[in-house]
């Protein structure tokens, strides 16, 4: 232990509650206001023109920035230890922000072939077409990763709980792949929420989220998050975007003027301004109301998850359960060390009976709801194969561990045992069904 | 711009401006263990603005090669070679808490190089505690802790940067992991063994000084101590502000800036 000790940081739950908000300074309203503006009135000319060549703070447009967003954009870059972030229209708008801020075309990514399926398709058939290219690999497999790299390649990329195999994303060991090649990893962590693991503190250097899930936790809107962590040495590697003159911008170069902000500076100038896909202000509000209760929801979301994945386990219909918090996953160590406080309530089980028996329960079940999201505060299922991954062929859906009669399962906040209730009685249906 | 000072490579940002000559100038001088970074937004400003801007990384800081300098004094000498390597025979210094005490020592000792002085987060003497010296000299994180913590204001430990979606404390601990191994420490004892009388002493040209209120690295009365003692200084308070004032109050302190220099 150091001899030496600094003062302590606020706690998560402080921060969750009151990062990057003072009490409005129009008004004194305690909660974040929804400045629902398109634009801000400049108070004289100078300003306007200082606003817009990044010598004064503010607001222009809210394309490009705004107050409610921005309080969001702080809060998260707290809970996940970064510098900055960017609130996007939707998890996919925050994944492309971050691709199309590092990548151009000609270059190349490596990534985890277990991702969710929009973002699977971004990749393998989306973006070659705009000549960025991905090489997709097993993510526990980190000497894969680095087989895979090229001159090309510019980023490296995961899901901290793999999508719908719920491999656990070993940071640590890729961000040392990355960063010995002069790459920075970009992490989903989605699944997690900064209150199960803050991938930047184990090596990552962008994390990414679909804050429609956990962060807002209501199933209500949908939203992306893009936090920067401040700490890649982008002149490491070829990463001309940060490193070389911007001719969009006076050729101001983001690597040399903006320290450890440059990524995320570089992504609002050029990435919000240009492509638009910017979060509006009243559903940055509503994730902020969700973020307020992430630890509390978390923990319980969690505590839920492990009860009913051990139900599962258990019961004779199952024949197997995929969840980093049982003892029997191939990650269950690994989940233990990089998430220790649970590995996420969303997971996937196999009923014996291959799909028809899958479809079966799916219908049976009375207090899940059989929709396409994850991360709400009620329990939901899905039968992936034919819905989410859909577009992956056999190989495809092979090789990312989705079996015929894979169904997952995210755990909401009911009472485990209603969960469990309507599990049983949905398998009983199953059983009597096979009996016929 | 890439300048050679003293055989080595030193780096300057200029603001994105490009220097011509016979314009008036502007030198901005970082804090401890940080790099030009910190003048990003006042370096733009007096670029668009006709201004021929210098704010070098400090030896061993950001791009700047070579060992980190022992003295403000050194560094004040340092200072002026860059701006010698960068062209400039005088301009308006401005620097922020380590980096007020060199521009403090330029001004008074190399008065003819200095025409307006700006002191950001200043005090002198700037007495810096055994607790935060004792860790940055073995390189702990606690160093980059105290420091961080205690250069922010309450409401900026909370947030609410007026700079949209960027994480002050973030930023800051980040800037200070950049520093290699040694330089935080020789900062911070430059800035414990700055004697205002040897180091410094009066200075003529129009002054400068912006304090915040609720700063507990240099607190206010020590920054007002200063302006007391300069024959020519204006004094500028930022209520509920901290040390870290370019992150916490951007605009005021372009503002401040803007009233002194050309």
């Amino acid at each position: 232990m150091s001899k030496h000790q600094g003062p302590p940081p606020l706690g998560f739950d402080t921060l969750a509650l009151h990062a990057g908000q003072e009490p409005d300074p129009a008004t004194g309203a305690r909660a974040t206001p929804i400045y629902q503006s398109a634009s801000f009135v400049f108070p004289d000319s100078d300003f306007a023109a200082g606003l817009f060549n990044i010598e004064r703070a503010g607001h222009v447009y809210s394309r490009l920035s705004n107050p409610t967003n921005a309080v969001l954009e702080e809060r998260i870059a707290a809970l996940d230890g970064g510098v900055g972030a960017i609130a996007a229209a939707s998890g996919q708008a925050a994944m492309h922000l971050a691709v199309a801020t590092i990548c151009s075309a000609g270059e190349h990514i490596v990534a985890s072939r277990s991702l969710y399926g929009g973002t699977h398709n971004l990749l393998e058939y989306t973006l070659p077409r705009f000549g960025i290219e991905t090489t997709f690999v097993d993510p526990r497999d980190a000497a894969a990763f680095a087989a895979a790299i090229r001159p090309s390649t510019r980023l490296l990329f995961g899901e901290i709980l793999g999508n719908p195999g719920l491999e656990v994303l070993n940071v640590p060991a890729l961000a040392e792949v990355a960063h010995e090649r002069g790459l920075p990893l970009l992490v989903d962590a989605t699944f997690a929420t900064p209150y199960l693991c803050r991938p930047i503190e184990q090596g990552a250097d962008l994390v990414m989220h679909s804050a429609t899930k956990f962060l807002s936790g209501h199933g209500v809107v949908i939203g992306g998050l893009l936090v920067d962590g401040g700490r890649f040495d982008w002149e490491s590697g070829p990463h001309a975007t940060i490193n070389e003159p911007y001719a969009g911008f006076h050729d101001l170069v983001f690597g040399e003027e903006f320290g450890p902000a440059a990524f995320i500076t570089r992504a609002r100038k050029e990435g919000i301004r240009d492509f638009g896909a910017c979060m509006a202000p009243m559903t940055a509000f509503q994730i902020l109301q969700g973020l307020e209760t992430l630890p509390l929801r978390m923990a319980r979301h969690v505590a839920n998850a492990q009860r009913v994945a051990e139900f599962l386990a258990d019961h004779s219909l199952v024949e197997s359960v995929s969840y980093p918090g049982l003892a029997d996953h191939p990650d269950h160590a690994l989940a233990k060390k990089l998430l220790p406080k649970g590995a996420g309530a969303v997971f996937g089980f196999t009923v014996k009976g291959g799909r028809e028996a899958g479809k079966a329960l799916i219908e049976a079940l009375n207090v899940f709801s059989h929709l396409a999201n994850v991360g709400d505060a009620k329990s939901l299922v899905i039968h992936p194969a034919s819905t989410t991954h859909h577009r992956m062929d056999a190989a495809a859906l092979a090789a990312a561990g989705i079996g015929e009669g894979l169904i997952r399962l995210s755990i909401g906040l009911e009472d485990a045992e209603d969960l469990i209730g309507d599990l049983a009685r949905a398998l009983s249906r199953v059983r009597r069904m096979e009996s016929a | 711009m890439r300048l050679q000072v003293d055989d080595e490579a030193a780096f300057a940002s200029t603001g994105s401006g490009a220097h011509e000559a016979g314009r008036p100038a502007v030198v901005f001088i970082h804090g401890a263990g940080m790099d030009h970074s910190v003048w990003v937004m006042p370096s733009r400003h007096f670029a668009r603005n006709g201004l021929n801007v210098l704010a070098p990384d400090l030896p061993g800081h950001g791009r700047s090669k070579g060992p980190a300098l022992a003295s403000i004094a050194d560094m004040a000498a340092w200072v002026v070679r860059a701006m010698d390597a960068a062209g400039l025979s005088d301009a308006a210094v401005v620097g922020h808490s380590m980096g007020s005490l060199v521009a403090y020592a330029l001004a008074a000792q190399h008065p003819a190089r200095c025409r307006a002085l700006a002191l950001l987060g200043a005090s002198a003497p700037m007495p810096v505690t055994a607790a935060l010296l004792g860790a940055a000299e073995d390189n702990d994180h606690a160093a980059i802790d105290m420091a961080n913590t205690w250069s922010h204001s309450p409401q900026a430990k909370l947030g609410a940067n007026r700079n949209p979606g960027l994480w002050m404390l973030g930023g800051g601990e980040r800037l200070l992991e950049r520093a290699s191994p040694g330089v935080f420490h020789a900062d911070l004892s430059a800035c414990n063994g700055f004697d205002p009388q040897a180091d410094a002493g009066p200075v003529g040209c129009p002054a400068l000084v912006v304090v915040g209120e609720a700063d507990q690295m240099t607190p206010a009365r020590a920054g007002i101590r200063i302006s007391e003692q300069l024959a020519n200084a204006r004094l500028v308070r930022l209520a509920g502000c901290g040390h870290a004032m370019l992150a916490e109050r951007p605009n005021e302190v372009l503002d401040a800036l803007a009233s002194i220099v050309p």
